[in-house]
């Protein structure tokens, strides 16, 4: 007789990783030093790249952190919400297989609970690279705890005091609560727990046609949901322009979403045990039933509680703290980058401010936010991206402005992937070869819209992206024709 | 069916013209002077295509179709009506602040179905009033005439219709004020600025065209430059009374084109556009083109080569940015004789040789889609839309003699409207 062998040591679920890396329950803060040269109020995407830019200047720096390591975008955004886009697209991909030569031989079952599973693990598996283990190897300090300035150069939570000698604020923003009557009481998911649904609601209200609550209004009714998505404005996105908004619409409502434009909600009721929207559309008034409510109106700077008056930080009552061009706040050692004081809410957004307000406060750097080039993707199907300025933007400064047009139906890998709707426009300085901005409605523009911030960033014009050659046949085969027809256009 | 292909060009043009203007007498109700909106049973009245009828009385004049006497008798009706219509915020009232609702019933001349106060339909209704003012310069009942069309000109409050903002929203209702759709990108509304501009009592303000100058978009689309609207309708509707060759406005200006060239653009567009056909959709071609505002196979889908085509009813179809479910509409195409006569004829011939049954009684049908198969055919709106009409009626006789751009041009009210637009240069000049 053997001894038996002894069981093996469960593994410890994805989201038990998760927690380990991003909010160790058993986490001891270290013993703050006398005086940090950099500490960093906030560990969101903002936080942690200032912090680890800091560090590998070799200072001495502190990380605060009142809740999750990553911020938003990790716990509750950008990875999450992909993950559940990808999982939604290929279901709608089985669906329109039969397009391909390839019908599907019976409908696909979906299975939800592998969906969040997934966009679970996949969370899991991006949290390392913000996880607190990385973090201390780079030599930073990592606090959790509710910091607030106590004075002009220290910050203190519970008993402990950090000293610095210049600080960042990088506190992040959070989703814009209900104003509508009873919304409250009848209950609603933000962005910050939509993600936690266990199951597929049969129906969802969204409440707001942001980027957020448009890819999930998309996602969630691919995955299976009745989905209805109730817009204020006349449009969906109102930041972009209105052909690539109502390309998106037209999408959505091609998938199957209901699209209730220009209505406002109301109020909010529970009637026989079901959430009923109470809506108006000019002056007609509707109700929609809802199992689930996500609300995505928008989001608001993270300014509370943290003691910014303390530290003769002066706020902005819209876009939160106020700095100047160098992401410099009123308090001349304390900076601050992120959505707690930009109007461009986005990661990559942050995450580059942050450096900037790293080079400003270490390296007396005179870096500019004003002349960061960041673009930004909606990731509904068709995506939409932007990056420079807009038309009416070129036009209110009185620049005169052309936009040279490429229909993704006119490119040859757009119509060999059968994914041939949208455009790219290239917004050129009228008369001359000066790229001002681009708007790229396309399945992949969240991919190309980064060449066009490569090709605006080196200052390349039309006539040099002309002559750059592209593999062929490739989306990005737009941008090129885009540049020809410029070049065309000019030899007239 | 007779062939209407058989006959010359300007025999094809005058027959189709005629046909349209029937419409307008057929479908009018001599005593208020309203037009119907559609052929359709119990169709209310559009004030626009009162409006374009208003217009067109002189053409059927100066073509022999009716008297001089029997256009201003007409006229006459809908002026009174409009004059002595009621004008308050009740519901149930005819207009508000001179404005009138879009819709209006043929007899009492009321709002129906709870529609807006239009304020570019009345923009429409007060151009033909204005076109009515200018054309009938005589004695008698025509001294009348002016005098109505002045009044009610001058009564239309366009800076109220401002709400206080830079530019006009689309319309009021007094269930619930002004509505929140507004006017971005270049469109239709040109001549609701110009004639706003050209107020003597309640003018908008200046910065309100600049403002929305702001969202237009100059784009080079496949291979044209052009001030994209999508909707062929929008390049032509204020063009039906003005005249834009050789006159522009700063952004013209700056673009050095004119809202005429503009148009021309934009027809090259749509062709280019029906030429590539990239939905694939039945009979678009460089001679099968008009994708615009109009009726549509509403609530229908389609299984196209594994895709889902989905078909929409009445609205403002666009290219190339779409919406484009496949249908076209068959009047469009003759309606740009101004802009392209080459290619307005060569697309009506078309589709008249092709799919005569889109011309009956020799007047187009709003919508036409040969891609949806009804009946063996492809799906075809009943009967006819006055605005359709209407706006062929005028582009046919632009085409021929100018009439309706000679007229307009004679308003002092649309040369000050223009002026203040910032449009210079061409007729204007001194």
């Amino acid at each position: 007789m053997t001894e038996p062998s002894a069981a093996p040591k469960a593994k410890p679920d994805d989201e038990t990783v998760f927690l380990r890396r991003v909010r160790p329950e058993r986490w001891r803060n270290p013993v703050p030093k006398d005086v940090y040269d950099f500490a960093v109020l906030g560990a969101g995407p903002a936080g942690i790249a200032a912090a680890a830019a800091a560090a590998r200047l070799g200072v001495r720096v502190a990380l605060i952190e009142r809740n999750r390591l990553g911020g938003n975008s990790l716990n509750a955004g950008s990875i999450p919400s992909k993950s559940i886009v990808k999982s939604a697209g290929v279901y709608a991909a089985m669906h329109k297989a039969e397009e391909f030569g390839a019908p599907m031989p019976s409908e696909p079952p979906l299975d939800f609970a592998k969906v969040m599973d997934r966009m679970r693990r996949l969370r899991t598996r991006v949290s390392e690279h913000h996880s607190v283990e990385k973090l201390s190897a780079l030599g930073i300090d990592v606090f959790f705890g509710a910091a607030q300035f106590e004075n002009q150069d220290t910050l203190e939570f519970g008993d402990t005091r950090l000293r610095f000698r210049k600080a960042l604020v990088a506190t992040g923003a959070r989703p814009r609560g209900p104003e509508i009557p009873g919304l409250a009481e009848v209950g609603y998911r933000t962005s910050a727990t939509i993600f936690a649904l266990e199951a597929l609601p049969e129906r969802l209200a969204v409440i707001g046609g942001g980027p957020l609550g448009c890819e999930m209004a998309q996602a969630f009714c691919r995955l299976g949901s009745r989905v209805t998505i109730i817009q204020n404005d006349p449009k969906f996105l109102p930041r972009e322009e209105r052909d690539a908004a109502e390309i998106l619409s037209r999408s959505m409502a091609r998938d199957g979403v209901e699209i209730r434009l220009n209505t406002t909600v109301v109020g909010a009721r529970v009637a026989n045990g079901v959430r009923v929207l109470q809506t108006v559309n000019n002056d007609v008034k509707g109700e929609i039933e809802a199992d689930e409510i996500l609300l995505s109106i928008g989001r608001v700077p993270n300014i509370e509680e943290i003691g910014l008056e303390s530290a003769g930080i002066v706020v902005d009552a819209q876009r939160g703290i106020k700095v100047d061009d160098f992401l410099r706040t009123t308090n001349p050692n304390v900076y601050a980058a992120g959505d707690v004081c930009m109007e461009l809410k986005f990661t990559n957004a942050a995450q580059a401010s942050a450096l900037i307000a790293v080079r400003n406060a270490l390296s007396e750097g005179q870096d500019r936010q004003s002349r960061l080039v960041v673009p930004w993707c909606t990731y509904c199907d068709p995506e939409i991206a932007h990056v420079g300025l807009h038309v009416w933007e070129a036009r209110l400064r009185s620049i005169p402005i052309k936009s040279y047009t490429v229909l993704m139906h006119d490119v040859d890998r757009a119509i060999t992937d059968g994914s041939d709707a949208g455009f790219v426009k290239i917004h050129v300085a009228d008369g001359t070869d000066r790229i001002l901005g681009a708007t790229i409605v396309a399945s992949r523009a969240s991919e190309l819209i980064n060449e066009m911030s490569v090709i605006m960033s080196a200052g390349v014009g039309m006539n040099g992206l002309a002559n750059i050659v592209h593999t062929y046949p490739a989306e990005s085969g737009a941008i090129m024709l885009a540049a020809l027809a410029y070049v065309r256009n000019t030899l007239v | 069916m007779e062939d209407l292909t058989a006959l010359s060009d300007d025999a094809l043009i005058l027959r189709l013209q005629r046909g349209a203007f029937s419409y307008l007498i057929d479908y009018s109700n001599p005593q208020n002077g309203l037009v119907a909106d559609t052929s359709r049973d119990g169709s209310p009245c559009s004030i626009a295509v009162a409006g374009f009828a208003l217009s067109c009385y002189p053409v059927g004049v100066r073509n022999g179709w009716i008297s001089r006497a029997d256009a201003a008798n007409r006229t006459l009706a809908a002026l009174r009506f409009f004059m002595q219509s009621a004008q308050s915020d009740q519901p149930d009232a005819t207009g508000y602040k001179g404005f009138y609702y879009h819709f209006l019933d043929m007899q009492t001349g009321r709002r129906v179905w709870q529609c807006e106060l239009s304020l570019v339909d009345t923009a429409l209704l007060m151009a033909g009033i204005l076109t009515a003012a200018c054309y009938f310069d005589g004695e008698g009942p025509e001294v009348e005439i002016r005098a109505l069309a002045d009044a009610l000109y001058r009564r239309v409050d366009w800076r109220w219709a401002q709400n206080g903002t830079e530019t006009v929203s689309q319309g009021w209702k007094p269930e619930c004020g002004f509505l929140h759709y507004g006017w971005e990108g270049y469109n239709e509304a040109t001549i609701l600025y110009v004639l706003g501009l050209g107020s003597p009592t309640f003018p908008l303000t200046e910065t309100g065209y600049r403002s929305w100058g702001l969202t237009y978009q100059w784009e080079n689309l496949t291979g044209s430059d052009v001030l994209y609207s999508g909707p062929l309708f929008t390049h032509l509707f204020s063009h039906a009374w003005i005249d834009f060759r050789g006159i522009r406005d700063a952004f013209m200006r700056e673009k050095r084109s004119d809202y005429f060239e503009n148009t021309k653009a934009a027809i090259a567009v749509h062709r280019e556009y029906g030429e590539r056909n990239p939905r694939g959709f039945k009979g678009y071609s460089r001679n099968f083109w008009g994708v615009t505002a109009g009726d549509g196979p509403s609530g229908e889908d389609l299984r196209l080569d594994g895709r889902d085509q989905r078909f929409f009813g009445y609205m403002s179809r666009g290219v190339p940015y779409g919406p484009d479910d496949g249908t076209i509409a068959p009047w469009a195409m003759l309606a740009t004789l101004p802009f392209d006569s080459g290619a307005a004829l060569a697309g009506a011939r078309h589709i008249l040789e092709r799919h005569p049954q889109v011309c009956v009684q020799d007047r187009f049908s709003s919508g036409f889609n040969p891609t949806l198969i009804a009946d063996g055919h492809g799906w075809l709106s009943e009967g006819w839309y006055g605005l359709d009409q209407g706006l062929l009626v005028m582009m046919i006789e632009n085409h021929r003699t100018g009439l309706i751009w000679e007229a307009f041009r004679r308003s002092p009210y649309v040369r000050a409207g223009l002026k203040r637009a910032g449009f210079d240069g061409g007729w204007l000049q001194p």
